[in-house]
């Protein structure tokens, strides 16, 4: 039996057919269908030609649903309109032996981390479907052909197609190294397929975690302590328990739940709770307190070293001029649009099953395992459609945690838990909030001879995954600042963990803010030298790195340096980040204070790219959530979030949305990620634009009621 | 007391201020409509009340009265819906979560004001959508106004050829 932490362990390492009520989608396996056959563990061929293929990972919106499905077309050669997608169950895959590797859906790694095993696995069943028909006519493989599922034997012209020949190739032996195409020779790959998730979406269909319904379901609302920590002293839950509807009220020790027959039910049940806490020594923490242990953190010394190069602190001390700032960013909420869920049923055979919006299948049925005490073999997880992601629903199981707790309680009932918005938003994985000293040495001719940065800043490794921290550094923390392709010889880099009472997690693109840092820094220290801000980061940048090429494809499309119309400003920024490289410029015009961006020119080279249009969705998506940080911004106050849903945590709208045109060149020869990297650039290019609209130099994040002062 | 949702009388029993996106998700099973704010913040719950857009989330079951409640799951009633339609050529959906009401909000704008400004669109498209698919929305209802639609940018190789 695998024991969760060795499964953790391992899941960390890299990065059923039930009788259900109304129009719920049951996710019977493909394998299990009659007549289906699994030619390959990450593919299901049908008689009728149909092919199932498996996703290990999740679809949150990225897309990687469509895309990760595509690379397993392009290898097996088979009909596209025939494919269909269906979840490697997690149950499956502890029984297999983690057979179909990582199921962990963030740090836009879906596709750039399983592109090989994936492409590989089409192209051996493939060789195995061909080798099968070829034995049946008795003739060389040699002779075959195969074009969109049917296998043509060539001197015969005799056909036959992947249904009738599944069963015989499943028993052949997978080749050992199949060969994989180049991708130039990509049919499916590399276009635009419509999306596969696209047409349910529109008619409501989708089963997202919060849909899931089972006969018989109960439905939980939850009430968590205010003060993060917090444990439940006393509850008096009489007038809960008469309310209409409700069936019981579970305590826990950081967590009181009401369970009734409706949610809204419960969650009226669940204002009438009286909850006493237990704070502990966290009742009076607040914004300025945090800000201010961060701040001497930046003045502490013998701090952890992120990274050294030359000797910063000498070459500063003989540099012509000498320019300091300090920037800073709040605390930020995912809001996914779907609340925190999960539906537990402790079934009368002895097993778990669960329903959830999750990143990480794996994580989800680790977490299931531990809460339930239980095996992780006599667990299940069904991976629902998410409402978004945002690194929310990856390592917190939180809520997958609670509703087994919550389902513990009524045995052989499945018990759905949702969060209400106010939960949600204020019992959050934060992106951490942080603090940056950083300081320049210019020679005489402006050239940048020293740069040392110091960051003070939570670490989300230190919560969720310590043994990720190496020398007291959080890679997460400091990243962007500590592996800057800019030619500076003498770096030094420091970071000072903080770690007050507020959780934090791993929110899109980690470490974002050090984008926003280092890029308005930059853009500084161009004007304290009198140059073009992308002339200034060309001369930082060695001829072959590929930083260079997409800022330099940026400002084609941008036309940097031709005339805007008045009012109109550009900034520019740079960053590579999740295993792509991007640059954007952004143009923005600024009324009153309000600042307005009306375009953004996104450019990505992630080397390959499997779907355009769903690489462009990112890159827009990624736009518009980052314009959202100018105004977002949580506040601590009395150990707690005072932000409680969109009238106080806004999100953006559609008046906000800029025009943006991607700008997609892919230069081959490696595989970087979507979902993130067009985040890195908006925050700095667009308050670059501000600075050469206003020459006012915004350091710190949100602007105070979303307008510049 | 009796709902008509979609054209189907449904006998319900619930309290008079139950919010009628909890009639629809809990009681009826229709789970088209979403949660996301309970506050009439954020608009994943639209629906249509006689044809004009309202959110389920913060109006009590007792008001609908004998008006004809439409959702996602009623709005094309002989396949798609054109707005469904354009959202599939134009591939607005990213996780999906607030595109039916965002649909429904859209289809109700048409109705009234088939060649909206864009002013007209940022008012009456006030819903939230943290994917960030404004964008596409506004390119779809272009394309139902039948105004001209910008093509996607090609992709391009460093040396500007397409790829």
């Amino acid at each position: 039996m695998t024991t969760r932490r060795q499964f953790l362990k391992a899941s960390a390492a890299v990065g059923g057919g039930l009788a259900l009520e109304f129009s719920v989608a049951a996710p019977v396996l493909a394998q299990a269908a009659p007549g289906a056959t699994e030619v390959t563990h990450w593919l299901v061929i049908h008689p009728d030609d149909r092919v199932v293929i498996r996703i290990a990972r999740s679809e949150m919106g990225q897309g990687s649903l469509t895309g990760l499905a595509q690379l397993v077309a392009e290898e097996l050669e088979c009909d596209w309109a025939r494919v269909s997608t269906e979840f490697a169950s997690p149950n499956e895959h502890v029984k297999r032996k983690r057979i179909w590797g990582s199921m962990s859906t963030g740090g836009s790694a879906g596709i750039r981390t399983s592109h090989e095993y994936l492409r590989k696995s089409g192209a051996s069943a493939r060789e195995m479907l061909v080798s099968a028909a070829a034995s049946g006519w008795n003739v060389p493989v040699a002779e075959c052909t195969v074009a969109n599922g049917v296998v043509t034997h060539g001197p015969s012209k005799r056909t036959t197609s992947y249904g009738k020949v599944a069963a015989a190739a499943a028993k052949v032996d997978a080749p050992k190294d199949p060969k994989l195409k180049d991708p130039k020779d990509w049919k499916i790959a590399g276009k635009s397929p419509k999306r596969l998730d696209t047409p349910d979406k529109v008619v409501g269909k989708p089963v997202f975690g919060v849909d899931v319904q089972l006969p018989g379901m109960l439905h939980a609302s939850i009430v968590q302590s205010p003060v993060f920590l917090g444990k439940v002293k006393s509850v008096d839950s009489a007038a809960a328990e008469k309310m209409r509807g409700v069936k019981g009220v579970v305590k826990q020790e950081r967590f009181v739940a009401v369970v009734a027959d409706n949610w809204w039910r419960a969650n009226q049940a669940a204002k009438q709770l009286k909850v006493e806490w237990d704070e502990g020594a966290n009742g009076k923490v607040t914004t300025d307190s945090i800000f201010a242990s961060f701040r001497e953190g930046l003045d502490a010394k013998d701090l952890p070293t992120a990274r050294a190069m030359g000797d910063a602190k000498a070459a500063m001390a003989t540099a012509a001029k000498v320019v300091e700032a300090e920037y800073g960013s709040p605390y930020l909420s995912h809001a996914t649009m779907e609340p925190m869920t999960a539906t537990a049923w402790f079934k009368d055979d002895g097993t778990l099953e669960v329903w959830t919006s999750t990143q990480n299948g794996e994580a989800s049925i680790a977490a299931a395992s531990e809460a339930s005490g239980l095996p992780l073999e006599k667990c299940e997880v069904h991976k629902m459609m998410l409402g978004g992601g945002f690194g929310r629903r990856g390592a917190p199981q939180d809520y997958v945690t609670q509703s087994v707790q919550i389902a513990k309680q009524f045995p052989g009932k499945p018990v759905k838990l949702m969060w209400s918005r106010e939960e949600d938003m204020q019992h959050g994985f934060y992106r951490p909030a942080s603090l940056v000293r950083m300081k320049a040495g210019l020679d005489s001719s402006g050239t940048v001879v020293a740069l040392h940065t110091v960051v003070a800043c939570p670490s989300i490794l230190a919560l969720l995954r310590p043994e990720g921290i190496q020398k007291g550094i959080d890679f997460t923390a400091v990243r962007t600042l500590s592996d800057t392709t800019y030619t500076i010889p003498n770096q030094l880099v420091e970071y000072a963990m903080r770690n007050p009472h507020v959780p934090v997690g791993f929110w899109r693109a980690p470490g974002l803010q050090n984008a926003f840092y280092r890029e308005c820094f930059v853009d500084e220290l161009a004007h304290a030298a009198g140059k073009d801000p992308l002339e200034y980061r060309l001369q930082m940048l060695k001829p072959d790195d590929k930083n260079r090429l997409v800022l330099e494809a940026v400002a084609k499309a941008a036309k940097w340096g031709s005339p805007l119309p008045k009012g109109v400003y550009r900034g520019i920024a740079q960053s590579d980040g999740f295993g792509s490289f991007t640059a954007m410029v952004s143009e923005v015009s600024v009324v009153d204070g309000n600042i307005k961006v009306h375009k953004v020119y996104s450019a990505i080279d992630s080397g390959y790219v499997v779907h355009p249009d769903a690489c462009r969705a990112q890159a827009e998506g990624n736009v518009i959530f980052c314009i959202g940080q100018l105004y977002q911004g949580h506040t601590l106050k009395d150990g707690r979030i005072a932000e409680s849903n969109f009238h106080d945590f806004q999100l953006p709208k559609m008046t906000e949305m800029p025009k943006v045109e991607t700008i997609l060149v892919p230069t081959g020869g490696f595989w970087g990620g979507h979902g993130e990297p067009g985040a890195l650039c908006v925050a700095p290019s667009v308050l670059n634009a501000v600075f050469a609209a206003t020459g006012k130099r915004v350091r710190n994040l949100p602007l105070k009621d979303g307008k510049l002062a | 007391m009796k709902l008509n949702v979609n054209g189907r009388v449904h006998d319900v029993d619930v309290e008079p201020e139950m919010p009628l996106l909890w009639v629809l998700r809990d009681e009826l099973k229709m789970h088209g409509t979403k949660y996301g704010c309970g506050v009439a913040q954020c608009g994943a719950c639209t629906v249509h009340i006689d044809g004009a857009p309202a959110r389920a989330c913060v109006t009590p079951a007792s008001s609908v009265g004998n008006k004809k409640v439409v959702t996602i799951e009623g709005l094309g009633q002989k396949g798609l819906h054109r707005v469904q339609q354009a959202w599939i050529e134009h591939e607005v959906p990213q996780c999906g979560y607030c595109q039916a009401g965002m649909i429904m909000a859209v289809a109700s704008l048409l109705e009234k004001t088939p060649k909206p400004s864009d002013t007209q669109i940022d008012e009456a498209v006030s819903n939230l959508c943290r994917c960030g698919t404004y964008g596409r929305v506004r390119k779809a209802i272009h394309a139902l106004a039948g105004m001209k639609v910008a093509e996607a940018e090609p992709v391009l190789l460093p040396n500007g050829q397409k790829a």
